[in-house]
């Protein structure tokens, strides 16, 4: 790809000097995974009193309750923030100007604010940590995803609506069976990275002492003392992994829709023009 | 309004912390994003592979957690006593750059193959093309996403004040343990982020129009 276009296939002295690159450039690297890895061992992190905390049933129930309470948060967050998109994208696209200036508004601002300040004053005015978290989390991705929803539907080709418009459908018809259908399939791969985007922010109700995994992973951690201090070093390992993971698999669901997105449109097989309409159809 | 003409010295504060956290992590972001991105197309592996873990990695985990890290871990390992300040441009840059490697990754793809390879037939090297042919076309529509990246780490540095550096979040979370209104805090503060939001837009949009080209 990219790679191919910036140079050519090396020939014997290229090769040769980008033999001496790989291997000054994996030196460079390793040495520096070496001396993380040299200071983490004189500073006693891989000691095995570090490590224990993790056989513990009480700190591994902890761990996993912060999972499930991440996760709880996450699936309502998302859910509200894609019906909240669905109102918000209608509202925008609408025909009359002051329900239209009142989406747009909505909109900018919410996306203009940072995240974590909407959140902490909704809990310091009313809210509970968890309530505080999942309605800031609704606010600003429900914004976002409006605008993506929006974006996905003025990129349906403008003839899609005119045919349906000529055909004497309303506007109602011709969003909902003609609009809504194309941009969702266009649109499905931004979605999903938006909502790796509302899982990772799930950890801002941290800062609100809603008892998240990475909340969780801070008490384990400052509540276990050992010989060398606290275990920062094992609970960000394994809290990070975690996240990693999670984040990982929603990224992976995104990147297979978007193949197979593509497979359906590019790979279909040649076929004689009399069935070319049936099989679009079909699509 | 009192609120503001009271404290006027402390939103200051919180203004101008936010301004230079905002501007050092983008510098940081940038420098850093634009090297991993020349790493992810390089002809040597072991950079593509470096380029790649780090993407994926710093993509991947929250910044709240690499904030935890800089707080808690950073210093204990790696630089003892090092400034708050520092830690937050670290992890902020870091994250940022993750992105922007990907935004410079996109843009040099954008640019025409045609053009590296009349680069190459010249006899150009790999650093003489990104150099002198690809990269200054892939700027231009890197632009606008690179913006966009910017204003959220605008927005990104707000969690930087609940890990003890001076910004106006910070700001705002004492003035709210004080007893002020905390909505009317709320209000100012929110000005604030709009006035640098806004700077930022500005600047990147007027960028655009200087650098736009038919292509």
């Amino acid at each position: 790809m990219s790679a191919n276009v910036l140079f050519d296939a090396p020939g014997p002295k290229a090769r040769r000097r980008n033999r001496i690159y790989a291997a000054v450039g994996t030196l460079a690297v390793a040495g520096l995974i070496v001396y993380i890895v040299l200071r983490l061992n004189t500073t006693g992190q891989f000691a095995g009193y570090m490590w224990n905390l993790f056989e513990y049933t009480g700190i591994q129930q902890r761990i996993e309750n912060g999972i499930v309470s991440t996760l709880e948060a996450f699936a309502l967050a998302g859910v509200c923030s894609l019906v909240l998109a669905t109102v918000l994208a209608a509202g925008r696209l609408s025909d009359h100007a002051p329900v239209r200036w009142a989406a747009t508004a909505i909109v900018e601002f919410f996306r203009a604010l940072p995240l974590l300040i909407l959140i902490f004053v909704l809990y310091a005015s009313v809210f509970s940590p968890f309530w505080a978290l999942v309605t800031g989390l609704t606010l600003y991705n429900g914004s976002v995803q409006a605008e993506v929803f929006r974006a996905g539907i003025n990129a349906v080709p403008r003839g899609q609506a005119e045919a349906a418009y000529a055909l004497g459908m309303r506007k109602t018809q011709v969003m909902l069976t003609v609009l809504v259908p194309q941009a969702i399939r266009s649109m499905l791969p931004t979605i999903i990275s938006q909502l790796v985007v509302t899982l990772k922010d799930t950890s801002l109700g941290y800062i609100i002492t809603y008892e998240e995994l990475l909340y969780a992973g801070r008490l384990v951690a400052a509540n276990t003392v050992t010989p060398g201090g606290y275990p920062y070093v094992p609970v960000v390992i394994v809290i990070g992994a975690v996240y990693i993971a999670m984040c990982l698999a929603l990224s992976a669901l995104a990147n297979w829709i978007e193949r197979r997105g593509r497979r359906s449109r590019k790979g279909t097989p040649p076929v004689p023009d009399v069935l070319e309409s049936v099989v679009a159809q079909s699509e | 309004m009192d609120v503001l003409t009271h404290n006027f010295g402390l939103f200051r504060h919180g203004f101008l912390g936010t301004l230079a956290l905002t501007g050092v992590s983008a510098a940081v972001s940038l420098v850093f994003g634009v090297l991993i991105a020349a790493f992810r197309v390089s002809p040597v592996p072991p950079l593509r592979w470096f380029g790649t873990a780090w993407v994926t990695l710093l993509r991947n985990t929250p910044l709240t957690l690499l904030f935890m890290i800089a707080v808690f871990v950073v210093p204990q390992i790696l630089f003892p006593g090092i400034s708050y300040f520092a830690l937050a441009v670290g992890a902020l840059g870091c994250y940022t750059s993750a992105f922007v490697c990907e935004a410079v990754r996109s843009g040099i793809n954008t640019v025409p193959l045609g053009q590296a390879e009349a680069a190459r037939s010249l006899g150009m090297t790999f650093g003489q093309t990104l150099r002198i042919v690809v990269l200054p076309q892939a700027v231009r529509t890197v632009v606008p996403p690179v913006g966009s990246l910017m204003i959220a780490l605008t927005k990104n540095s707000a969690i930087a004040g609940a890990f003890s550096v001076a910004e106006l979040f910070a700001q705002q979370k004492r003035l709210s343990e004080l007893g002020y209104n905390i909505l009317a805090i709320f209000v100012w503060v929110a000005v604030a982020y709009l006035i640098i939001t806004f700077a930022i837009s500005g600047l990147f949009r007027l960028l655009e129009n200087r650098m736009a080209v038919t292509r």
